[in-house]
């Protein structure tokens, strides 16, 4: 396979993956929250097409009233455990990519004026980013979740997380543009910019960023899988996203339940969905650093 | 010495900035140990105001750190409100139990990758290479996470190994504890394995590839000596400080493994700490575990330095 083939390949299944997510509203029988409690801890149920109905009450599938699909079985409260796993993934893919964006545009902006300016400004960035990675990863995410209040609602919980998980990630990213900011700010074009006057402002934007792109977009496909983990740990440890809203970490904290794990096997499907994401932005992150090495 | 001095002067420095920088984030943080209390309507403001005062959270910033640092000299690295009792104690056990997973797992871990890693480099284009290099891209791919709960599956199913804890009871206490190891032990080490080969192997494959790997073959060098006495110490280099940097992560995975699989270590306490808001609890966590990864990148400095001379010409 060529590098191009591959590229395309990992993208367009990333794309499946993430599609299924964001559509979740129509691809699910069943909206996250709704329960049977008729139905607790029901296994997978088999398909009959006899009994499913397509295109009904605006979603893809469902079954016949009166009966229940749970193509992947079903949890202590009798909610569809496939419904939950498509709009838990929304969450956890949204909090990868949105924390992504913001850790990259912060690292971004730190790492190209540390790079550009140099100096005491350099010198302070940098220490301060050290601080940073003084702590082990997690032991940081947490710490710093720590000193913010516990009892919020989901959406500010969901936010709260982004921001977390996005602000701690910096330094990475930041360290590895301003050493690419360093060795361009020398380069013979930007020097011959400035000489005929150019301003600060025109020679980031115009010849120091556009060379950051390779190292932006590398960093991007490690940073996210990376922080979609992020979520799924500090929601399963009870510190994110919380019920009755999914996410595939606060599912999994389910799973880990004693009678889930004798008796309820299913239960670990939001584990199971976090290998594919993986394996395609692994081999993105592969792909794009194989030809940057070249 | 001197470089030794510097790197060690400058993990301290490290240690005092992280402690400092946790003081002012918690001061500006809404919300202490006393918050919850505060919206039962039991319990009068007052009587709030008092028990802050009678714990000395009403102090200002710089008298309060100066406390926290005359009790971390004295051992006790402050006083946890949750617990009643001075934090230095209840660390101890914690700790032996962190460092005695890590550390099992960080051994183990190393002693499998760099054997395997060297055998991968030099087996580099034959199928045995890539059947590794898919399974590790594979194992990379799977959360500590879940193969943590899914080992804890497969320890309760088969009743083989014990399902979480450290210890359960009986006289060979040693024994006992090893067998309790042995998961959370094997849910670190697939987890830090595919990373670790994969650096081994792309720094041999390129003491492999260099000239002086060539020359000394063609001196008639036996293949063994040459990988493990030329190679290997010419391509150790990278690994040392991936050691240094490995710890971090093998911490925070090592955190989720306590979690799930009930190993009394730092991590349940970090949780238990955060959840009660028990400040000097967090930070005590907080100051061990940026500890461990300053005393590891400390370690790898000292190795580097011992092992390569061009160090310690600068």
């Amino acid at each position: 396979m060529s590098r191009r083939t591959k590229i395309v390949a990992a993208l367009v299944f990333l794309g499946i993956l993430h599609g299924l997510a964001i559509f979740a509203g129509f691809l699910a029988p069943y909206p996250y929250a709704e329960q049977h409690r008729e139905f607790p801890y029901a296994p997978p149920s088999s398909i009959h097409f006899s009994r499913l109905q397509f295109l009904v009450h605006g979603r893809l599938f469902g079954a016949r009233e009166p009966g229940v699909i749970f193509l992947l079985g079903s949890d202590a409260y009798g909610r569809d455990l496939f419904s939950r796993l498509l709009y838990g993934g929304r969450v956890s893919l949204l909090t990868g990519l949105l924390a992504a964006f913001l850790s990259l545009g912060l690292g971004l902006a730190l790492g190209t004026v540390a790079g550009f300016y140099g100096g005491w400004l350099d010198r302070l960035l940098m220490r301060s980013g050290e601080l940073v990675m003084a702590l082990p990863w997690l032991y940081l995410l947490l710490a710093v979740r720590a000193f913010l209040p516990l009892h919020i609602t989901t959406v500010q919980a969901f936010f709260l997380i982004v921001v977390i998980i996005g602000g701690v990630g910096w330094v990475r990213p930041a360290r590895l543009i301003r050493g690419v900011v360093l060795s361009a700010r020398e380069r013979g074009f930007v020097l011959a910019a400035r000489g005929f006057g150019a301003s600060d402002a025109y020679l980031i934007r115009r010849h120091i960023l556009p060379l950051t792109l390779g190292v932006v977009l590398t960093q991007a496909t490690v940073l996210i899988p990376q922080y979609i983990l992020a979520e799924v740990a500090l929601s399963f440890l009870g510190l994110g996203v919380g019920e009755p809203v999914p996410s595939w970490g606060n599912m999994l904290a389910e799973a880990q339940q004693y009678h889930a794990l004798v008796a309820h096997g299913w239960m670990l499907a939001p584990g199971l969905a976090i290998i594919p994401v993986l394996l395609g932005y692994l081999l993105l992150a592969d792909t794009l650093l194989e030809s940057r090495n070249q | 010495m001197r470089y030794i001095g510097r790197r060690l002067l400058h993990g301290l420095l490290l240690l005092v900035g992280v402690s400092l920088l946790s003081f002012v984030f918690a001061e500006l943080a809404p919300g202490d140990y006393f918050s919850e209390l505060r919206t039962d309507p039991r319990v009068s403001a007052e009587t709030v105001a008092a028990l802050r005062a009678q714990s000395g959270l009403d102090r200002p910033l710089p008298v309060r750190y100066a406390a926290w640092v005359a009790s971390v000299l004295r051992g006790d690295f402050g006083y946890s409100l949750a617990y009643n009792s001075p934090v230095g104690p209840l660390l101890w056990g914690r700790v032996r139990a962190t460092l005695l997973l890590t550390g099992t797992a960080t051994l183990l871990a190393w002693l499998i990758a760099v054997p395997l890693g060297i055998w991968n480099a030099t087996a580099r284009g034959t199928w045995g290479d890539s059947v590794s290099k898919v399974v590790l891209s594979f194992l990379l791919a799977i959360p500590d996470l879940l193969l943590a709960i899914v080992f804890l599956m497969l320890a309760v199913e088969t009743g083989y190994f014990p399902a979480g804890g450290m210890v359960s009871s009986g006289p060979e206490r040693v024994k006992d504890v090893a067998w309790h190891l042995v998961l959370p032990v094997a849910v670190l080490v697939l987890g830090m394995l595919p990373t670790l080969v994969r650096h081994v192997r792309a720094s041999m494959a390129e003491a492999i590839d260099s000239p002086f790997a060539l020359s000394a073959r063609a001196q008639g060098i036996p293949r063994q000596r040459l990988l493990f006495r030329h190679l290997l110490p010419a391509a150790a280099n990278p690994l040392i400080s991936l050691f240094g940097f490995s710890l971090g992560t093998l911490l925070s995975a090592s955190l989720l493994v306590e979690v799930v699989m009930g190993w009394p270590g730092l991590g349940p306490l970090f949780l238990e700490a955060i959840v009660a808001r028990d400040f000097a609890l967090v930070l005590a966590v907080v100051m061990l575990s940026a500890s461990f990864l300053v005393v590891g990148n400390l370690l790898a400095d000292i190795l580097l330095y011992r092992m390569d001379p061009r160090i310690r010409m600068k």
